[in-house]
């Protein structure tokens, strides 16, 4: 794997860089006060695209959420939908509909009205205004409930609700902020394959917020990960999580087994690499960096990445010698807490069928292929 | 629904059966000072006016009939638009000022609150005095508008019908702002935020959400404003000169002027079911549009 110092934002596009942009969002800052709570973000949203932004709370993903939608204007900065310049349009005149975390629903209206509600300040005809309502309730699935008040439905139906409230109105993108967090652990993971499968069903262009790592990773073409305003990484899933332009981002998205040292000299296809640790001997590592040797740097694994075993191994791979300090069974798989040198405690996992089991207080190898692992420099 | 919410207004009473006995004293303080009274002046109004001025007391339907005099049906009338006027009046009023203090930061709230209410710390007559001051022909307002050439001869403002009317607004708004910012308060501002997303316009969306959704706040206003403002004698009879009597000074009139109590009994009586009619009928008017909130 490439090991490379990387920009720290990159835009790595992927294969469908052909496709229409339907929101381009250039150099935006937004500043609340003496915080600038986005700071100099651009990216493009494509047609079709499922598009997630995630960070923590607090990295500006809502504030760039109303952006978009309307309700806050950006500092500096365009933001563009369809190729029109939306700075300074209300949000009842941008083609956008925003699925609030809490729903918002009216609880004056019936499920049908709510929905229609989008239809009836457009002035669209009623005869036309129920088959659409007709259609998008079908979609999510409430066709029968249409007299309902929002108070008598259960939480994963008002979600229904308000994403029908949204998709009705065939908005160029649907913006959703935190769609399933109001959710309990189980629905959440129905409707993530549901919310999913409606957006690639109607062909919308959705452009969602969230801080749940694993809801992004799945819904999403790509993702953007935001980290106190500004915009670090975007990719698809699988770029972001293998290969993440820094430390925060790949702790964001996974666990990462951190081991600090320092870059060594070339040896052969790779590098070797001195963990600051004085217990842990040097490492052979296949990277192509260029950075010079005694340049300090971070080893980032995944859990997946692991091996373990009690007996050394005979290849030649890589490997840092640890005790198990806690194993924690979840069914499917076996993870266990590892004391790695000193400071480092790291997440290794077997899989559910494996028959070896290691108890606390043992003394492990964990190894992994050369390829495998990222260098972050500091 | 309905059924349900009596359920637990039964199951409620049952387990604080013995707090109620804690009512007993407002109760009983209510029954003997306030029906005890009524029905004395109910029976007065079935009685006839002695010679001088005393209560004869024979049945007779005599006084009901009187009120059926063109004169009566006009003050009543009269009221009736006085008070409606001043309700609208303090609605429009009441309603960006209840919004402004719900939405403002909460710190400030409970000031903007009392400064709202700080106007009843000085006594209504004086409040209504102050405001003959202000609308004398040679008073401050007509004072600034001469002197800035608005007008050039001061307007005829007191003993005016205006001059009721801004009277009574003036005594009553509070009464329809506190309503008001507690139902605004409950409001999610969310709410009107998705109403702006899909496509209202600013006045849609005050019309399709924020009033069918803040009714309870806006049926208690108007009926806390319109019910004082309909009985009341002091603002027309300071403000409004012979010409703008309301039906309270026609109450007032026939008790200590005309010493005519059996009249004023029956006028009494037809105010209260002029008024009970009314707000029954508003009521269920705001039910209708509101209904579907209290199921919530």
């Amino acid at each position: 794997m490439a090991n490379s110092s990387i920009p720290s934002v990159i835009a790595s596009s992927s294969s469908s860089s052909s496709a229409a942009a339907t929101i381009e969002i250039q150099g935006i800052v937004r500043r609340h006060g003496a915080v600038t709570a986005v700071d100099r973000v651009s990216f493009e949203v494509r047609r079709g695209e499922f598009f997630s932004i995630l960070g923590p709370s607090g990295a500006g993903k809502t504030s760039l959420l109303r952006m978009l939608a309307g309700f806050e204007d950006p500092d500096e900065g365009d933001v563009r939908i369809d190729g029109r310049s939306m700075l300074g349009v209300p949000p009842n005149r941008r083609p956008v509909n925003l699925v609030f975390q809490s729903y918002a629903l009216f609880p004056h209206l019936t499920v049908k009205d709510n929905v229609a509600f989008g239809l009836k300040m457009r002035r669209v005809p009623a005869a036309q205004i129920d088959e659409e309502v007709r259609q998008a309730l079908t979609m999510v699935k409430l066709h029968g409930k249409e007299s309902r008040m929002p108070g008598q439905l259960s939480g994963g139906e008002q979600q229904r609700v308000a994403l029908a409230r949204a998709l009705v109105n065939k908005p160029a993108v649907v913006l959703l902020d935190e769609p399933l967090a109001a959710l309990d652990q189980q629905l959440r993971q129905a409707m993530q394959v549901e919310l999913k499968s409606i957006q690639e069903q109607a062909g919308l262009t959705c452009v969602c917020v969230t801080h749940h790592q694993e809801e992004a990773m799945m819904m999403s073409d790509r993702i953007a990960v935001m980290h106190q305003g500004r915009m670090w990484q975007v990719g698809t899933p699988r770029e972001v999580y293998d290969r993440p332009c820094n430390l925060f981002v790949s702790r964001f998205l996974g666990v990462s087994n951190e081991l600090p040292g320092r870059l060594g000299d070339r040896m052969g296809e790779g590098r070797l690499f001195h963990p600051t640790d004085a217990e842990s001997s040097p490492l052979l590592l296949r990277t192509e960096t260029a950075e010079p040797p005694g340049h300090p740097a971070t080893l980032s694994l995944r859990p997946e990445q692991l091996r373990l075993s009690r007996e050394r191994p005979a290849a030649t791979d890589p490997l840092v010698s640890g005790r198990i300090e806690k194993t924690l069974f979840a069914g499917s798989e076996t993870k266990y807490l590892v004391r790695v040198g000193r400071e480092s405690l790291w997440e290794a996992r077997t899989s559910g069928t494996a028959t070896v089991a290691f108890t606390p207080g043992e003394h492990i190898f964990l190894h992994w292929s050369p390829a495998d692992g990222r260098l972050f420099f500091e | 629904m309905l059924g349900h919410r009596t359920a637990s207004v039964t199951v409620t009473l049952r387990n604080s059966c013995r707090a109620c006995w804690l009512a007993v004293p407002g109760l009983v303080w209510m029954a003997l000072f306030f029906l005890v009274p009524l029905g004395l002046v109910f029976a007065v109004s079935f009685a006839s006016r002695g010679t001088y001025g005393g209560i004869v007391w024979e049945f007779t339907t005599a006084n009901y009939v009187d009120l059926l005099h063109p004169l009566y049906g006009k003050i009543l009338s009269h009221s009736l638009w006085y008070a409606m006027l001043t309700t609208a009046c303090c609605f429009v009023l009441g309603f960006p000022l209840a919004y402004m203090i719900a939405r403002s930061p909460a710190r400030w709230q409970p000031v903007l609150l009392l400064l709202v209410m700080l106007p009843f710390w000085t006594n209504f007559l004086v409040r209504t005095y102050a405001w003959m001051i202000l609308l004398r022909h040679d008073g401050l307002i007509n004072h600034v508008l001469v002197s800035l050439g608005l007008v050039a001869t001061p307007l005829e403002l007191l003993y005016t019908p205006t001059a009721v009317v801004i009277g009574l607004v003036y005594g009553y708004l509070p009464f329809m702002v506190l309503p008001l910012y507690v139902a605004v308060e409950r409001l999610d501002p969310l709410l009107v935020e998705a109403a702006y997303d899909l496509y209202a316009s600013r006045w849609a969306v005050f019309t399709r959400v924020v009033v069918p959704l803040t009714m309870p706040g806006i049926v208690g206003g108007c009926v806390l404003v319109f019910i004082p403002s309909i009985g009341s004698f002091i603002t027309p009879d300071l403000l409004g000169g012979a010409r703008s009597m309301m039906i309270g000074n026609l109450i007032q009139h026939e008790y200590l002027v005309a010493r005519d109590w059996p009249l004023g009994s029956a006028v009494s009586f037809v105010l209260m079911a002029v008024v009970m009619a009314a707000v029954v009928l508003y009521y269920r008017q705001g039910d209708r549009s509101a209904g579907p909130v209290e199921r919530r």
